[in-house]
């Protein structure tokens, strides 16, 4: 997990990686073979590199933040609500979303493996996958929280969800403060991947951060 | 089984790091591996549930020296030399004259309409719910224990939470059993709950203030909390006045009513009779 931290600035070509040689040698055989074809490896990984992202969550909060109906179908039967907005797919067959209040936050994991609910939020992030994330998530997860910046009250109960199944979760933040007069894609560009895993809350007015 | 991949609660791992405008894959070879995985050896995709368990069963110190899409072509590239599809010879001649000669260009072979039509299995992914006829032993509202189970082989039931008490508080009909899946045994779906459990049931007093775990569980992995029933019986029985001889109540009789708004009363609640064993369905007619 710490292994690819320098590979980007990197100007002069280094040797590749076993792994990659590895994977570009069963890629090259199984295509030689006629067992697949180039054209399927680049568009899964085009599909899941620019069409399936946070984005996609981040639409299906704003339109619950602004829309009382929609939110109360997305709390009912996620899944339905979020193939509303046509999203949907593998590792987002069976959704839950979790509203977080002033006095419940939600966060998601996966200690087995590192289940994640790919059509709303993408691919995880290698953090969510690491050593450390999944094995004290669940542990000390005001002290995790804590070191993402985000400083629980003592009297907001943290609920940490360990997808062990194939139910796929999504938090649904609390909307910022001085928001009122936003559009709902005003709203979706305010919302941040980390808080719709719940590592993260949404300043005022503004993302908390950058990212998603 | 009882493996270094069952991380939950584990120390000793550090300081999560996030990355600032992280890429989805760090490398093109990441990707390319994703995507194969999506495939299958030869166009038949793993069921999730082997490709977890073929991970799981890597050699711990593989494992926890792995990135994630290094474990994913480690257990990739078993799977498709266990089918037939390469051979472990063959990957490793390849590889040789990759290394030789990193630059040589690879076939690109094209199939636009089987190209479309991965894209939309992956679009439409596949729900894992199934029709059963056995109706849920438990309901939202009931205390369970979680059994002590440590099967050899692939199992969703948490080291840290085994031998736990919960509360059932979600449940979502039946869904394919992984226990069985994974070995090629077949889907013997079962009901699946969300079980809800105070931290301090989990740590003990290590546990943090005001902290829940949410664990989505399979029916054979519970049992009736039968302590906490009792318990909820006596709570309910205010007043002081002792029952007659002979009118003892039945666990049927002193069921409370409905604390829990959303719970069905279910007939046979503090039954003693279990559910069936750990990844041993009951045979459907």
């Amino acid at each position: 997990m710490s292994d690819h931290e320098s590979d980007k600035s990197h100007h002069h070509p280094q040797p590749p990686s076993p792994a990659a040689l590895r994977a570009k040698a069963i890629e090259s055989l199984l295509v030689e073979k006629g067992l697949i074809t180039t054209d399927v490896i680049d568009r899964v990984v085009a599909m899941y590199e620019r069409e399936v992202g946070p984005l996609n969550g981040a639409k299906v909060v704003a339109r619950a933040w602004t829309d009382p109906a929609y939110k109360r179908r997305l709390l009912k039967d996620a899944t339905a609500a979020i193939a509303e907005l046509g999203f949907g797919g593998l590792q987002g067959e069976h959704m839950v979303v979790l509203e977080n209040t002033p006095t419940v936050h939600n966060v998601i994991c996966c200690t087995l493996c590192s289940c994640y609910p790919w059509p709303v939020l993408g691919l995880p992030p290698a953090w969510y996958k690491s050593l450390p994330y999944r094995s004290r998530i669940v542990r000390e997860p005001r002290a995790v929280l804590h070191e993402f910046g985000l400083d629980l009250s003592p009297t907001v109960e943290v609920r940490v969800w360990d997808s062990s199944a194939e139910i796929r979760y999504m938090v649904l933040p609390e909307r910022p403060a001085n928001t009122a007069e936003l559009s709902e894609t005003e709203l979706a560009a305010l919302i941040t991947r980390d808080a719709l895993i719940g590592v993260a809350r949404l300043a005022n007015g503004r993302a908390s951060e950058p990212q998603s | 089984m009882n493996g270094v991949h069952d991380l939950g609660g584990m120390d000793g791992f550090g300081a999560v790091r996030p990355e600032t405008n992280e890429p989805v894959f760090h490398e093109t070879w990441e990707g390319r591996v994703f995507a194969l995985n999506m495939l299958g050896p030869g166009r038949t995709p793993i069921p999730v549930d082997a490709l977890r368990h073929r991970i799981e069963r890597l050699d711990p110190l593989r494992y926890l020296g792995s990135s994630y899409y290094e474990r994913w072509l480690a257990a990739m590239t078993q799977a498709i030399i266990e089918a037939g599809t390469l051979t472990s010879d063959e990957i490793d001649a390849r590889t040789r004259e990759l290394e030789a000669v990193p630059d040589q260009r690879m076939p690109y072979t094209e199939n636009p309409a089987h190209a479309e039509g991965v894209v939309g299995a992956l679009r439409a992914g596949s729900p894992v719910t199934r029709k059963i006829r056995r109706p849920a032993h438990f309901a939202i509202g009931d205390h369970v224990l979680t059994r002590n189970l440590n099967p050899l082989g692939h199992t969703r039931l948490p080291r840290y939470a085994r031998g736990k008490r919960g509360l059932i508080v979600l449940h979502h009909g039946a869904h394919v059993f992984p226990d069985t899946n994974a070995h090629g045994l077949g889907e013997h779906p079962q009901h699946l709950y969300t079980v809800r459990f105070a931290a301090r049931e989990l740590w003990g007093n290590a546990a943090e203030p005001k902290a829940t775990v949410l664990i989505d569980l399979w029916e054979s992995y519970l049992d009736s909390d039968l302590s906490k029933a009792a318990t909820r019986s006596i709570k309910t029985q205010p007043a002081a006045k002792p029952l007659p001889k002979g009118l003892a109540r039945s666990e049927t009789t002193s069921k409370p009513v409905a604390k829990v708004k959303a719970a069905p009363v279910r007939a046979k609640r503090c039954s003693t009779k279990a559910s069936p064993p750990a990844g041993r369905p009951k045979k459907r007619r």
